[in-house]
């Protein structure tokens, strides 16, 4: 029984002391959510009025109103075209830059600049950046395709990057050894490793593009998004249902067939 | 001159990966025939080092080593890789590519001699894809050719390694700790299968190993390396226990 009875003379620290530093932090953090409640002017009486606007908006919602279905249908289409096109050439892209932002298959001159690059791409959600494009390109469906090729290279080359650097290296310097070149590398020993994941986040940002895509139309870049914005100011609600029940199923149908598209793979 | 063609010399070769600190502190030894060349020594005495400068997967700090009258230290870019298709290296973790299949691992050999289009488009030469049978048939795998490389098991993927090493058609195989990570009965049919190939292709094959009797069983020649220096280079049976108590120190191991 030595053991638990310990002889030792003197003061010993307790290991899990708790630091003043730890318990002034959760103060100022729950301080600081109080304030903010009271500086927003949140309280009970406001939520109870904000829910009553809500039940007459679900009143004159329903039933939705498919009349102007042609109308639907034109802005559908295009929002899909849009996905599309942003979702196939941003991923190829990402594919390279991903290789070139990797830093333990480039030199830091090479990687840095890059990831700058894909952070930029990152920092702005894609309504800034629909806004942008349609300021300088203009209306219509190409500022939303640019949009979501930019918010595709900013969350595809990233992660891709990010596996790239955590593949298994005894691999790649095998077929250094071969004498291959490196692209050669790059296709034998760096893709084969990655792949299965490229897909995956490649599925992942269709599935991303194709909510936005009906999104970007709200400051005019093509698509769903627009025919929306134009009806709640309308205040057509019984119209504005129908379109948010095309969206979902719309997403509903993807989300079926991404599960497909991950059993081939 | 010497009458005899060297296939491979290394002249007082060193590296450093820390500054100061010599891993390799003069290494010389050159390779003029075929067989097995055992590099025997203590762990992080620098030979796994060492053949890893020699293929140039790591750069020496100073010396030379010398292939086809050409000091691989001064090559690089197309000229570099042209050599590395004459040494073919054998990992002990194998190194297969684990999600491509046997044939392509064996096949992969041959990338050195393709272009990056061939490779992307799997545009191997009919004679190149008849090679890689055979092989895999001399290494007694050729029913595995379709399945993936991380299915096998240690001793097989080593059987691919050593396949994907001819495959290159090298004038040296370069084996690092070949048989470490196997048990001692597949440890000795990896030995046989390269002094197999060692005879019947006519190449030389340098082996780092641990085993000093799996060494003396197969090597035509060994070479004793200690602290980074060669300290003895020559036939096994002229290897003493006074030569070994040298490379590896101390003497209750020897039996």
């Amino acid at each position: 029984m030595a053991g638990l009875n310990s002889i030792a003379e003197g003061h010993k620290k307790n290991p899990f002391k708790r630091s003043r530093w730890n318990i002034g932090l959760w103060i100022l953090v729950v301080t600081y959510l109080f304030y903010s409640i009271g500086s927003l002017g949140l309280n009970a009486e406001r939520f109870l009025s904000g829910i009553g606007h809500a039940s007459t908006l679900l009143d004159r919602m329903f039933p939705p109103n498919f009349e102007r279905w042609e109308l639907l249908l034109s802005g559908l289409v295009e929002s899909l075209e849009i996905a599309m096109i942003s979702s196939v050439s941003g991923i190829f892209l990402s594919l390279f830059i991903g290789i070139l932002a990797a830093r333990n298959l480039m030199p830091p001159w090479v990687s840095v600049p890059i990831r700058g690059f894909v952070a930029l791409c990152r920092s702005f959600h894609p309504v800034i950046i629909a806004i942008l494009f349609v300021k300088s390109v203009g209306f219509g469906a190409l500022a939303g395709i640019l949009t979501l090729i930019i918010a595709s290279i900013g969350f595809i080359a990233k992660l891709f990057a990010e596996a790239i650097e955590e593949i298994s290296f005894k691999q790649v310097e095998a077929i250094r050894a071969t004498g291959a070149n490196f692209s050669s590398v790059v296709i034998y020993a760096v893709m084969p490793q990655v792949f299965s994941r490229f897909i995956g986040f490649a599925t992942y940002q269709f599935d991303s593009n194709l909510r936005n895509s009906t999104m970007v139309g709200i400051v005019g870049a093509g698509g769903l998004g627009g025919t929306l914005f134009s009806a709640f100011q309308r205040f057509d609600y019984d119209f504005v249902a129908a379109i948010l029940i095309t969206i979902i199923s719309l997403i509903l149908v993807w989300e079926f067939l991404s599960t497909l598209v991950r059993r081939v793979f | 001159m010497s009458s005899v063609r060297k296939l491979l010399q290394v002249k007082e070769l060193k590296k450093e990966y820390v500054s100061g600190n010599p891993v390799l502190k003069g290494v010389d030894f050159s390779i003029e025939e075929a067989g097995l060349v055992a590099i025997i020594g203590p762990s992080g005495t620098g030979k796994s080092t060492l053949l890893r400068c020699i293929n140039r997967l790591i750069d020496s700090t100073e010396g030379q080593i010398i292939v086809n009258d050409v000091d691989i230290c001064q090559t690089k870019g197309r000229s570099l890789r042209k050599l590395r298709r004459q040494l073919a290296m054998v990992f002990q973790e194998y190194n297969l590519v684990e999600r491509l299949s046997v044939m392509e691992n064996v096949l992969s050999g041959r990338l050195g001699y393709m272009s990056t289009w061939q490779a992307w488009r799997r545009n191997y030469t009919q004679q190149d894809i008849n090679s890689a049978y055979e092989l895999l048939g001399s290494v007694g795998l050729a029913e595995h050719a379709t399945k993936r490389a991380d299915s096998l098991s240690g001793g097989q993927r080593q059987r691919v390694g050593i396949a994907r090493a001819v495959m290159q058609n090298p004038s040296i195989i370069l084996a690092d700790e070949p048989t470490s990570s196997l048990d001692p009965k597949t440890a000795v049919e990896i030995m046989e299968l390269l002094e197999k190939f060692s005879l019947e292709k006519n190449i030389p094959v340098l082996i780092n190993m641990h085993d000093v009797n799996l060494a003396k069983r197969f090597a035509t020649r060994i070479i004793g390396m200690s602290n980074g220096y060669v300290i003895y280079d020559g036939q096994p049976k002229g290897i003493t226990d006074d030569h070994l108590k040298e490379i590896y120190g101390g003497e209750s191991w020897l039996d």
